[in-house]
């Protein structure tokens, strides 16, 4: 096992290679916000952190427990740990040199302006439809400065091909089947869960490398 | 024709309430988009959708 730790610019230039300059800056240069580190915000974080998104603003008020080991992205050295802490363990990792804001608070409708003032690529990624749908309508009514890019139905073992994502607006994508919510009977299982986080964390990609179709 | 949804309604108008009612969409779990703007919550109720009005109900289920 080699426990050195590579130097910035060695895993900056690998990535450059692999993406071209262009492409290579514009992800650096990005900032994106994940709302939720749960099976969704836990996977997205490490495939932007992978991609070699320059800041991560991480977000979430819970701790890892044994129960999120089917699919979120967390070890069972990380069980009772808040998940800004596990998560922020795993990126540095995959790249050290990654700027890390994580804020381990609930969002609720009295910080949410505060929270997400410098963000305008914000992911939504919690658990509860509620906080799904608050989230979502405060960014589109008071922040036309910034896009969103949310999920919604990913439960079970359906096809994975009934997961898509669609354009609402040039503000807002919605990735998943938009019906399989996670029930009894029916629960949240890995796969499905992480092609709808990577439907989420390429539309976000896609987003900093200005392509807004889908 | 009015269009939810991508799916058109021969209708005149459709008030926007009965169709979430009708629909089991919970007020609280829905993002609604009418033609291109998002509608703030407090204007459900007084919403009627009219010829050429296109809309997008983006209902949330659980987890994530």
């Amino acid at each position: 096992m080699n426990n050195k730790i590579p130097s910035q610019s060695e895993i900056d230039s690998l990535l450059r290679m692999r993406h071209t300059d262009e492409v290579f800056e514009k992800l650096k240069n990005a900032r994106v916000a994940v709302a939720g580190l749960g099976g969704l915000g836990s996977n997205i974080s490490l495939m932007l952190a992978r991609a070699g998104v320059g800041t991560l603003h991480l977000i979430d008020f819970d701790k890892v427990e044994l129960s999120n080991l089917n699919r979120q992205q967390y070890f069972i050295s990380h069980l009772d740990m808040y998940k800004t802490d596990a998560i922020k363990d795993e990126i540095q990792r995959i790249n050290p040199y990654i700027t890390l804001i994580c804020d381990c608070v609930k969002v609720s409708e009295d910080n949410i302006d505060a929270l997400f003032n410098n963000d305008r690529i914000i992911c939504e990624a919690f658990d509860n439809p509620d906080s799904k749908a608050m989230l979502v309508n405060h960014i589109l009514e008071k922040r036309k400065d910034a896009c969103i890019v949310a999920a919604s139905g990913m439960a079970g073992y359906e096809k994975s091909n009934t997961i898509i994502t669609r354009k609402i607006s040039d503000r807002f994508y919605i990735c998943g089947d938009e019906k399989s919510g996670a029930v009894k009977g029916n629960g949240l299982m890995s796969p499905r869960v992480t092609v709808c986080a990577a439907h989420q964390a390429n539309t976000i990609l896609r987003l900093i490398l200005e392509k807004y179709d889908v | 024709m009015i269009y939810i949804n991508g799916i058109a309604f021969e209708k005149d108008e459709i008030k926007l309430s009965e169709y979430l009612s009708e629909n089991n969409l919970a007020v609280t779990r829905i993002a609604v988009e009418l033609n291109g703007e998002i509608l703030p919550k407090d204007k459900y109720d007084k919403t009627v959708l009219s010829d050429g009005d296109k809309v997008e109900i983006v209902n949330f289920v659980g987890g994530g």
